[in-house]
């Protein structure tokens, strides 16, 4: 990367987040919640998956600050006696991961058959763009929750504990590749039209070099802004397959398995389990949601300006 | 390693104390130990017949337990539509109209707000609130129904509309905000063409450009999209139904899950399938009949 190049970035960033504060807290929210997550082995007090590093007689105490609250316990424990801070800090790394990772796959699918629909057009956009449709019309969130459904009726609780996170990350990604394959073959479909492509092409390149070359570098930035917001998406999709038994096991909470779990606790008066996880969850969402919002005025067309 | 009978339905069927010989028997007596194309083979001949199976855990054909349970999710699904129908409209125009207000910015916020927190914590959050904070409202359950030949509803009765309210707000939280933000950006579409334009300038009142020219037209792709949304809807009503213990399909599939009754998980989703594409026929006829452009015979 050339210098000028790197100074035109962080003048745009620092003018995006300028142009709007609310992107900047939540980048802000964001990166404390994501710098604590991948930190977390180092400044958990606990393993929270080590089912010796915790005792069932500290069960359900409340945090530090009320009474009865412990100071070993910040932000007290869960039913089996687990530190919740620390489940909490591992508990948003799972949620996290399973985002990021699902979202790769939908961006890694979705933008190759988007592309390739997008600059070949014919028979394979037809297809593709069927097969989007088809795919678009079952919710992803149902397909997840058959999905996982499927896994546990037909191989236990046990097997599903013990392949969660693939399984979520596979079933996730998967449902979800039409949005990119969709918003990268409409931005292929202008570009292809231009004249820097036929230029390439009167050179000689080979369509291959100039999908991976020349297209696909100019239609980044709407995918961009289409991954933040699947990030969001994908995070909730996790934590509600969580909260209904189907995601991540009681031994490895994630953020929506520690709401599930503090749940039922809730009415016989120990709220932490339920809503510190769930407070985490929502900052992570409307964070990523503001900023995808933020993302979209910035680098999209200008909608609406009068 | 899982261990080889996990999701075995002969287990989850009989429990512990029960022999091995006997698990045999009614392994047999169930066709559970024909192989698997003689046991789908006959699955599709009952299913031609609308015969699904016997459910293992209610012991009752599985077609008349999962429908036993639709009025309650149907009653649930309406209480929702209706509420984000009688609001997305008025806010969704009001947004699109008055951009620069501090009204159209507060929805526009809230609706971040409302697509951002999941579905299950709006339910929670409601609860400690409406239930245990305050005492206003019932958290768990459909309450009183009242019975109209097969159907039971709870509209009738005063205890069951109080119980219908708090999960009718839930799910109508995560619908609304989509809708609103959709009503107002084909609105902010439709003022923007010339036949707008010409309806000011011939000196037509506000009321009736917005509402009588322009939403009109708008109202369109809400249909299309509604009839999208409708398996999405499917997987926020689980999740609802699940949080109020609300006694519909979903919360009946959810234990059919964890207690491995095979049967009853094909029924629902067979059934949910079903549905899904009546809905989705319905859609397509009420676009037909919506806009004269759209016709039966295809593209050009």
């Amino acid at each position: 990367m050339s210098a000028p190049a790197t100074t035109t970035a962080m003048r745009g960033a620092i003018a995006f987040t300028r142009a709007r504060p609310g992107a900047l807290i939540a980048l802000l929210v964001l990166s404390v919640i994501a710098v604590a997550a991948v930190l977390a082995p180092l400044i958990a007090p606990q393993d929270p998956f080590d089912l010796a590093s915790f005792d069932i007689l500290d069960a359900e105490l409340p945090p530090a600050w009320q009474e009865g609250g412990e100071a070993r316990f910040p932000l007290g424990t869960d039913a089996q006696g687990r530190d919740l801070l620390s489940a909490m800090l591992y508990g948003a790394r799972i949620s996290l991961v399973i985002g990021f990772l699902a979202v790769l796959i939908q961006a890694a699918i979705g933008i190759s058959l988007g592309l390739l629909a997008g600059y070949f057009g014919g028979r394979l956009d037809g297809f593709v763009t069927r097969l989007a449709d088809i795919q678009l019309a079952l919710s992803t969130l149902m397909m997840a929750i058959v999905a996982m459904a499927l896994v546990r009726a037909g191989l236990g609780g046990e097997a599903l504990s013990l392949f969660a996170i693939p399984l979520l990350v596979i079933v996730i990604g998967l449902a979800e590749w039409p949005i990119f394959a969709r918003t990268a073959r409409a931005a292929v479909l202008v570009e292809v039209t231009k004249d820097y492509v036929r230029a390439a092409r009167a050179l000689g390149d080979s369509d291959w070099t100039i999908m991976r070359r020349h297209v696909l570098p100019n239609v980044l930035s709407p995918l961009i802004i289409v991954a933040t917001t699947q990030v969001a998406g994908a995070i909730m999709a996790e934590a509600a397959l969580s909260f209904l038994g189907l995601g991540m096991p009681v031994t490895k909470p994630s953020l929506g398995t520690l709401i599930r779990s503090g749940y039922d606790l809730m009415f016989a008066g120990s709220w932490w389990v339920t809503v510190l996880p769930g407070l985490i969850l929502i900052a992570v969402l409307i964070s990523i949601n503001v900023l995808g919002d933020g993302l979209r005025d910035w680098l999209g067309p200008r909608r609406g300006a009068r | 390693m899982p261990s080889a009978r996990a999701g075995d339905p002969i287990r989850e069927f009989t429990g512990q104390a029960v022999s091995e010989s006997e698990r045999a028997d009614l392994r047999k007596e169930l066709g559970l130990d024909r192989p698997w194309p003689v046991q789908f083979a006959d699955y599709l001949g009952g299913a031609a017949r609308g015969d699904l199976g016997t459910s293992f855990i209610y012991k009752k054909p599985t077609v008349d337990v999962v429908l036993a349970k639709f009025p309650a999710s149907f009653e649930l699904v309406l209480g929702a539509s209706l509420i984000v129908l009688l609001l997305c409209v008025p806010a969704g125009v009001y947004c699109a109209v008055r951009p620069d207000r501090l009204g159209a910015r507060l929805i526009l916020g809230l609706s971040v707000l409302g697509i951002s927190v999941p579905v299950f914590l709006t339910g929670i959050v409601l609860i400690t609130v409406f239930s245990v904070w305050l005492g206003w409202l019932p958290a768990f359950g459909r309450g009183e129904t009242a019975a109209l030949g097969p159907w039971t509803t709870g509209l009738l009765t005063r205890d069951g509309l109080a119980h219908l309210l708090l999960p009718a707000l839930t799910l109508s939280s995560i619908m609304l905000p989509l809708f609103v933000r959709l009503v107002r950006s084909a609105m902010l579409g439709e003022l923007d063409h010339d036949y707008v334009r010409t309806a000011w300038a011939k000196g037509a009142s506000p009321f009736r450009v917005w509402i009588v020219h322009a939403l009109r037209n708008a109202l369109l792709p809400l249909v299309a999209v509604g009839g999208l949304q409708a398996g999405t809807l499917v997987a926020y009503t689980l999740l609802t139904e699940t949080v109020f213990q609300w006694p519909g399909m979903g919360f009946l599939f959810l234990e059919a899950v964890t207690r491995s009754d095979i049967p009853l998980i094909t029924t629902y989703l067979v059934l949910v399938g079903l549905l899904f594409v009546v809905v989705n026929t319905l859609v397509d006829l009420a676009s037909l009949a919506l806009d004269p452009r759209v016709s039966l015979e295809g593209a050009r």
